[in-house]
């Protein structure tokens, strides 16, 4: 069959043209098959109509969705003050882990220290040791929020890994980059700073990159000593409305931020990929 | 006085001895080629000279100062000393411009103001003036060995260090990168140069060393060494080199 754009076309381009349409064709008669098959079969189950009242209700979703929406600001914004305080220190222990000078062999020690401890702690057991231990010390208002302390172990415990990948991103950069950088007289502070660092943080970004994405999941736990973030207003709702819509509202949300996040960050992995071979 | 000396310079990775006693000596606006087989240990006698490897044993002087006192601040003398590498290394985050201005502006202290017209006035007399602005992966080959060049020359160096400088370009690009280092020669820049253009050590060299398992077999003036080679594994290599 001839393709009409096929003028001017060399004989391979054809064949690949007509080969990418063909499994265009084959991927979505293969979807709408599939699509087809869970919206017959699934309301076919004999507890259907239960679960769609009880986590599918489209009224409790729409009475819901928009104070789920405001909690989610709460998720926001300790994400967003946290994420700068987890890339500062993060970078910081990582260069405390490689400090050389013998008089900061203690804080090497304290970063390694560091990062075995919070890596090697569930997340949600230091925000419960942090976010209630801290203010149970009976410290005055406002330094008993546990928005700080539920923070700060969020804080603690994404830097440790963060640290961890800034360290690879400087072991990534060649050797010879060093050389370079000392062979004009730059010192190893200098080095590091200008020459180093710069393409360690590059390297990284798309690792840290799920880091942030991993991050804005888990400001959720602060849900356990506290703050009333969307995972906790979802339980509040769910009591009052005794249905379950309210958590699947609070996924929606989360997908909404999530997946874009992750196309991107798999988006940069594969670029930064082209761009090494 | 010697621009540069080596004293019996031995260098050891592990057990493995790569320079094994070497003395050289460079004199002010001289261009020695150091010339041997791959692995002879001509890239890490110059990585010495520059304080890039520590020296096991021996001296090495830069105007009759020992450089090569175990703890002595590297800097310095790495300032007056520029090298360029096989592979450029240039750093790829930054412009030709700013990878050439980093060094004055960190080691010298001076501002971006105080070095713009000579940093511009060294790529134009390069040749560089319009990829002045390019990051390095948009430069070619040659055009990015030039670069690295002017990155080492805005330190101001006394002696430059050349390690196989054209070995890692396309052929048409070589003469580009050669005739830079005839237009530093003749402007009295003191050189040691690591390479395999047999061609180009023999048209140009004051001095021809020929190393081979971390020693100087023999050494002369290019005349010399490669017109009546003395020693039979010079005559073997150049015989090799020149087939
Ligand atoms: N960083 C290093 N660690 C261990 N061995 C090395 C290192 N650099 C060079 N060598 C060894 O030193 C010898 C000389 O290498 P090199 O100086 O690169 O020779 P050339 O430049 O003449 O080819 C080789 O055997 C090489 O394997
Ligand atoms: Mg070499």
């Amino acid at each position: 069959m001839p393709i009409p754009e096929a003028a001017g076309m060399t004989r391979r381009e054809r064949y690949e043209q007509k080969q990418r349409l063909k499994s265009l064709i084959i991927a979505a008669a293969s979807t709408i098959c599939v699509v087809a098959a869970l919206v017959i079969i699934v309301p076919m189950t004999p507890g259907w109509e239960k679960v769609q009242k009880s986590f599918f209700n489209g009224e409790v979703l729409a009475k819901t969705f928009p104070k789920l929406l405001d909690a989610f600001m709460v998720n926001v914004m300790i994400f967003a003050w946290s994420a700068p305080a987890i890339a500062i220190l993060g970078l910081l222990i990582a260069l405390a882990r490689d400090a050389k000078s013998p008089a900061l062999f203690p804080l090497r020690i304290f970063g390694a220290a560091f990062t075995d401890v919070f890596r090697g702690v569930p997340v949600i057991l230091t925000v419960y040791l942090i976010g209630f231990g801290i203010p149970g010390l009976g410290l005055p208002r406002p330094w008993n929020s546990p928005f700080i302390w539920g923070s700060l172990a969020l804080v603690l415990t994404y830097s440790a890994y963060v640290a961890e990948i800034f360290r690879a991103g400087i072991d990534s950069v060649h050797p010879s980059q060093r050389a370079a950088a000392l062979s004009l007289g730059l010192s190893e502070r200098q080095v590091m700073r200008d020459v180093v660092l710069p393409q360690a943080i590059r390297n990284v970004v798309p690792s840290q990159m799920n880091m942030l994405i991993a991050l804005q999941k888990d400001v959720s736990l602060l849900s356990f000593i506290g703050p009333v973030e969307i995972f906790r207003q979802a339980g509040v709702f769910k009591s009052l409305f005794a249905n379950f819509t309210p958590y699947v509202g609070a996924a929606i949300i989360f997908l909404i931020v999530t997946i874009p996040a992750t196309r991107y960050a798999d988006y940069l992995m594969a670029r930064q990929m082209r761009e090494r071979s | 006085m010697h621009k540069i000396e080596l004293h019996k310079v031995v260098k050891r990775f592990g057990q493995n001895t790569v320079c094994d006693g070497v003395d050289l000596t460079v004199e002010k606006n001289q261009m020695v080629c150091l010339i041997g087989a791959s692995g002879a240990g001509k890239s890490t006698l110059l990585r010495c000279i520059n304080l890039l490897e520590p020296i096991e044993d021996g001296e090495i002087f830069l105007d009759g100062e020992d450089i090569s006192i175990p703890g002595l601040n590297p800097q310095r003398v790495r300032a007056k000393i520029g090298m360029v590498f096989q592979n450029f290394n240039l750093f790829p985050h930054m412009t030709a411009y700013e990878n050439a201005i980093l060094a004055p502006r960190r080691v010298h202290g001076l501002s971006k103001l105080q070095l713009q017209s000579e940093i511009e006035a060294l790529f134009e007399r390069f040749e560089l003036a319009d990829r002045m602005h390019n990051y390095p992966d948009q430069l070619s080959g040659g055009q990015q060995q030039r670069v690295a060049i002017v990155r080492a020359l805005a330190m101001k160096p006394e002696v430059m260090l050349f390690d196989e400088i054209t070995s890692a370009l396309d052929p048409q690009l070589v003469g580009d990168v050669l005739d830079v280092l005839l237009k530093l020669k003749s402007q009295g820049m003191t050189m040691v140069l690591a390479t395999h253009e047999m061609g180009f050590a023999r048209q140009a060299a004051d001095k021809v060393c020929f190393l081979k398992d971390g020693k100087i077999i023999e050494e002369g003036t290019s005349k010399q060494v490669f017109d009546a080679p003395k020693k039979s594994e010079t005559k073997a290599f150049l015989a090799r080199a020149f087939k």
